[in-house]
């Protein structure tokens, strides 16, 4: 049978959690997985900590709380740059219980914030203090996280985009989430990361060297869109083939980087 | 282990006691006897279950009972006050926005949401706004119509 | 919603006067669904409520060695392990309760499984949870077999038995063939004329209903040794028959209450649900709930089944098709379910809503290891439509025509006669492409846009039923033994040539005389009676007798001395003009085993069971309370119309 332990901070709740135990972000994968009688756990552990839910701004670094909804980024001021990665998550209801630590989670083809954050190269701070690369962090995908650090891009040099089938919600054929630094009008630097690509949310190198030092126009771009799913195996799911998501990632990474509309 | 949890439900005051795991669309249903919001899929992915949780759409079937204590929740049993259906109801009536009738209790509380927040939505904000809820029966159009309407009805009341 | 009255079509045919059409009416149930109030069978209250999940099959085929469920019986909160055992009559087809097919589906499994999903164990306990842990903790032994997943590798001499009251991998019909036949004219002399021939394969996955109330019911024990029944079924009769039959008790003491329903779209008439819960209320004396999740609703609930249609049509350079022959696969899945009926509906919808002199289609219902199917929205004509109007656009390409204008000159009419041997009437398809190629400017030629349904139908050779060439392929197991080919007029079997005939008189449902006896089996399997009035006989009438001596006419005569579209034959026989009784009350067609395989011993015999149907007298279009012989003893033996 299954046990509920509530804990007043979230430390005292990570000191509680092993293999059998589960911490509870906003509930909407776990709560599905209790209601269909999983049996890889018999724990939820939770926290009452208020501090999770806070999003914090100093200046360009922003702290968001793992805990913090979509629904509380899209209302955030700070957080308007990654209002389009929290809108593309679930319905309204969804976005309302959907947290940012239970993001970085979430199994394929889910994890579209965690795309966008990854293309900012957020920073994931645990519960005990440790700091690490949020590329590191879904390599392993364990222990409590805390918050997540977050430099503000400037300008419109952020771009997100997901490819669904059904509009307004639906799961991702894809994500990517570029943010396009440029150095002497060239692009320098540049972070490019995938969703629903890889079993995890991935930065997509091949694309991101082709990006360097070229200017971002159609001529500029052409290298990288070759290079578009380079390394990468795409996975079949009910949603898309990876043939599909092979054949259609060079048309959406060109709308991302020109900023071409789809609709 | 069943545990106490207290809540205000459509108002009033509501004590239950909740098995340790149990999702609040249970509770509601078998706890507290309110059986207007429904079970379609227990995964989030259908919004049957929508109820309001201090004003915001959440699906109860994902809701772990306990994390409602303290707080507020509306259902589509108490969308009506007394003998008087919300506009929103009248409007579905009168529109025609309901045929086997399952998704439309999470519809109404999805709409509710927006109105409250949102008195004259346009028509694509609506959409967006019941994008979580799935209509089989898909009656989408005069869903989106009925809700427009109620809106209306409310300006102009 | 903007309906358009167009008043100028039909306007002859029918009174403009309505009063309800076109006015919005308050629906009954409208205020309890804007309320939350309507009651689906969920919404019902129970004391000691219990919950059932049932231990389901991983293998797509698999025989089970051993069932050890101990360890689960133990477990806190279960209440009882039900098994196949445990079910007084485990085996059920849901058309049995209309005697159509054999009984072949366990309602849970004993031997052997089927398909991924298929019921092996039913587990009862006071939880859901309790019983999803219940259901981890049973150890099924199984041994994997070899599975078939498509309809055509089915039917290979090499593929592995998908069900064993099949051994064929096809459903029978009329106890002789593996297939539906529908001989209409003569196909082959036609394709032979023809200009172009256009061939084309179409096919369409499985598809969900997907309601969003998803399937179940709940049992419960009623004070006075009945059980009361909350189901979400669509078809609340099959339901309680079929709960009467497999837990072998009078339907007198289930109260099956149902009727509202979270959206069925035909998912919800195989009635599973009701006699597992209703057997586990049995077995513990407390109220019971199956209900299934998303997760099996969308992997267990029978789907419309896939279909896979082949089209081969002949067709004469100013774009009139004079041929056209089918080969139909349904993908019935493990068992038969309501296949075997989306089979026979379908061969009746064939060839489409077009008049084409020359017609044949062989469709048969095949088992595959998949989840077994069942109906959904119009099944057995949605498919075979989608490949009729996409092959249309195929030939409207090869003969260069325009599609809309190649559909209108081939559109049925008024007063044709149809594949089936009925009449065509209030034909409207020409009347609705011009509507259509009016709305969206599309531009018609001049004989396009003048035609009309109700002009030039029946003319000539499209108003009688054409001569028809016949023959006897694919009976039961000649497929698997000899690798058949599952086309019409494949090249084996003995021909068989039926005269010309006419329709009598379109204006009573079953006035066309059919010219064979299969051809009319089903009218009375539906427990129709036909309109004749005379007293039913068991004997033979004497010009189906003499219709029996019809000769075997070989290929060759068949295509020199009956030249398809060539009408105004041999004078008509008598069995043309005046259907005998006896025909129309016959049971059952039961052909015999065939000896010779000549059409004429194909002639089916009475068989016993029609002494109940002869002590009633047909008097009446339709009876009531007809006694039909072979129907289930759980149901009421009357049909009420
Ligand atoms: C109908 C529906 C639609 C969805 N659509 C989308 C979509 O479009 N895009 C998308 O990306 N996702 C989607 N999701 C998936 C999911 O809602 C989101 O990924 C969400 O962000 C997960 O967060 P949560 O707080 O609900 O996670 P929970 O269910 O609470 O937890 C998920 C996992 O994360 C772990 N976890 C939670 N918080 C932390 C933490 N602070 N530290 C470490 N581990 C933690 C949990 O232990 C658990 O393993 C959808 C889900 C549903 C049901
Ligand atoms: S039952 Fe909660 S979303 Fe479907
Ligand atoms: S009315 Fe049936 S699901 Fe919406």
């Amino acid at each position: 049978m299954l046990e509920v332990e509530t804990y007043p901070t979230v430390g005292e709740a990570a000191n509680a959690m092993d293999d059998q135990a589960r911490f509870l972000g906003g509930g909407t994968l776990i709560m599905n997985r209790v209601n269909y009688g999983d049996r890889r756990f018999n724990r939820i552990v939770r926290t009452t900590d208020a501090s999770l839910s806070e999003i914090r701004a100093e200046g360009d670094r922003l702290e968001v709380g793992a805990g913090v909804t979509m629904a509380s980024i899209m209302a955030s001021r700070d957080l308007e740059f990654l209002s389009s990665a929290a809108r593309a998550v679930g319905g309204p209801a969804i976005r309302n219980m959907a947290s940012v630590g239970g993001n970085l989670m979430a199994p394929h083809p889910y994890g579209d914030m965690a795309v966008a954050l990854l293309a900012l190269d957020a920073v994931v701070r645990m519960v005990r203090g440790e700091e690490l690369s949020l590329e590191d962090f879904l390599a392993r995908r364990n222990g409590v996280v805390r918050s997540l650090l977050i430099r503000r891009p400037q300008g419109d040099e952020f771009r997100f985009r997901k490819v669904s089938r059904v509009k307004p919600k639906g799961v991702s054929v894809m994500s990517m989430a570029a943010h396009l630094t440029r150095s002497a009008g060239r692009l320098s630097g540049v972070r490019i990361a995938y969703g629903a690509m890889a079993p995890t949310p991935v930065r997509v190198r091949a694309v991101e060297n082709a990006l360097e030092g070229v200017s971002l126009d159609h001529a500029g771009i052409a290298a990288a869109l070759s290079a578009a799913t380079e390394g990468l195996d795409p996975p079949d799911d009910p949603i898309a083939s990876g043939w599909y998501r092979r054949e259609v990632a060079p048309v959406h990474l060109r709308r991302l980087l020109l900023g071409e509309d789809a609709r | 282990m069943k545990s106490p949890v207290t809540f205000t439900l459509n108002g009033s005051e509501s004590a239950v006691f909740v098995d340790s795991g149990a999702n609040l669309l249970d509770v509601l249903r078998r706890g507290c006897g309110d059986l207007s919001p429904k079970y379609g899929c227990g995964q989030g992915s259908c919004g049957a279950c929508t109820v309001l949780i201090d004003g915001e759409p959440h699906v109860s079937c994902l809701v772990l009972a306990e994390t409602v204590a303290g707080r507020s929740v509306e259902t589509t049993g108490g969308l009506a006050s007394g003998p008087d259906l919300h506009p929103l109801q009248r409007a579905f009536i009168d529109g025609f926005a309901a045929q086997c009738g399952y998704c439309t209790p999470g519809m109404l509380m999805a709409a509710k949401a927006l109105l409250d927040r949102n008195p004259s939505p346009t028509r694509s904000e609506v959409e967006e706004a019941i994008s979580g809820n799935l209509c089989r029966c898909t009656g989408y159009e005069p869903i989106i119509d009925a809700i427009l309407e109620a809106a209306k009805q409310r300006g102009a009341a | 919603m903007n309906a358009e009255y167009r008043k100028d079509l039909f306007a002859d045919e029918r009174s403009d006067d309505f009063d309800v059409v076109g006015k919005p009416v308050l629906r009954q149930d409208i205020m309890g669904h804007v309320t939350g109030r309507s009651k689906f069978y969920d919404d019902h209250a129970f004391d000691g409520l219990l919950h059932m999940r049932c231990v389901r099959s991983p293998h797509h085929h698999a025989r089970i060695r051993s069932v050890d469920s101990s360890a689960a019986e133990r477990q806190d909160g279960v209440v009882r392990v039900l098994g196949g055992r445990d079910v007084p009559v485990n085996t059920n087809t849901l058309l049995s309760l209309i005697n159509f097919g054999r009984d072949d589906e366990p309602l849970l499994a004993t031997d052997k499984v089927s398909y991924v999903g298929q019921p092996v164990l039913a587990i009862v306990a006071t939880s859901v949870r309790a019983a999803q842990e219940a259901v981890d903790a049973v150890n099924v032994d199984y041994e994997e077999l070899p599975h078939v997943l498509d309809v055509e590798k089915a039917l290979k001499p090499e593929a592995p038995i998908v069900n064993d009251e099949y051994p064929n991998n096809t459903f029978d019909y009329f106890d002789t063939y593996d297939h539906q036949k529908l001989r209409f004219g003569d196909v082959e002399t036609a394709f032979s004329r023809a200009d172009h021939i256009v061939g084309g394969e179409y096919q369409m996955s499985p598809i969900e209903q997907a309601p969003i109330e998803t399937c179940g019911a709940i049992a419960a024990p009623e004070t006075n040794d009945r059980i009361t029944v909350h189901t979400s079924t669509q078809a609340l009769f099959f339901s309680v028959g079929v709960t009467a039959k497999q837990l072998d008790i009078s339907s007198a003491r289930l109260h099956f209450i149902g009727g509202t329903v979270g959206g069925g779209f035909g998912g919800k008439v195989d009635s599973h649900h009701e006699p597992l819960a209703a057997l586990a209320c049995l077995a513990t004396g407390r109220p019971v709930k199956y209900m299934w999740d998303r997760a099996e609703e969308m992997q267990v609930g029978g789907p419309r089944g896939g279909e896979r249609w082949r089209i081969k049509d002949g067709v004469m350079r100013d774009g009139r098709i004079i041929a056209r022959a089918f080969t139909g696969f349904f993908d019935a899945g493990a068992y038969t379910r309501l296949s075997s009926y989306a089979v026979q509906k379908s061969t009746g919808h064939l060839p489409g809503p077009y008049s084409i002199p020359n017609v044949a289609s062989n469709v048969y219902c095949v088992f595959t290891n998949r989840t077994p199917s069942t109906a959904m929205r119009g099944f057995g004509i949605t498919a075979a439509d989608f490949a009729i109007e996409r092959h249309m656009d195929k030939v409207a390409r090869a003969v260069g025509m325009d599609p809309i204008e190649l559909r209108i000159l081939n559109a049925y009419r008024d007063g044709d006669m149809k594949a089936h041997r009925r009449e065509a009437k209030n034909c409207a398809l020409i009347e609705s492409c011009q509507a259509v190629a009016q709305k969206t400017g599309w531009s018609l030629s001049g004989d396009a846009a003048r035609a009309s349904s109700k002009t030039g139908g029946g003319e000539g050779a499209l108003g009688v039923i054409p001569a028809t060439v016949t023959d006897d392929e694919g009976r039961i197991g000649e497929r698997r033994r000899s690798g058949l080919a599952p086309e019409p007029f494949s090249g084996k079997g003995t021909r068989g040539l039926l005269p010309e005939g006419h329709s009598s008189n379109n204006s009573s449902a079953f006035g066309n005389a059919p010219q064979r006896k299969d051809m009319e089996a089903e009218v009375e399997r539906l427990g129709f009676k036909g309109a004749t009035g005379v007293p039913a006989t068991l004997q033979e009438p004497a010009d189906e007798a003499t219709s029996s001596a019809r000769p075997t006419v070989p290929r060759e005569t068949a295509q020199t001395t009956h030249p398809a579209g060539a009408r105004g034959g041999p004078s008509l026989p008598a069995a043309y003009t005046q259907r005998p009784a006896s025909t129309i009350n016959q049971p059952i067609a039961q052909p015999p085993a065939q000896a010779s395989g000549t059409p004429a011993a194909q002639q089916p015999v009475t068989p016993p069971a029609a002494a109940e149907t002869e002590s009633e007298t047909a008097t009446t279009h339709f009876q009531r309370g007809v006694r039909r012989p072979g129907v289930s003893r759980f149901i009421s033996g009357s049909r009420r119309r």
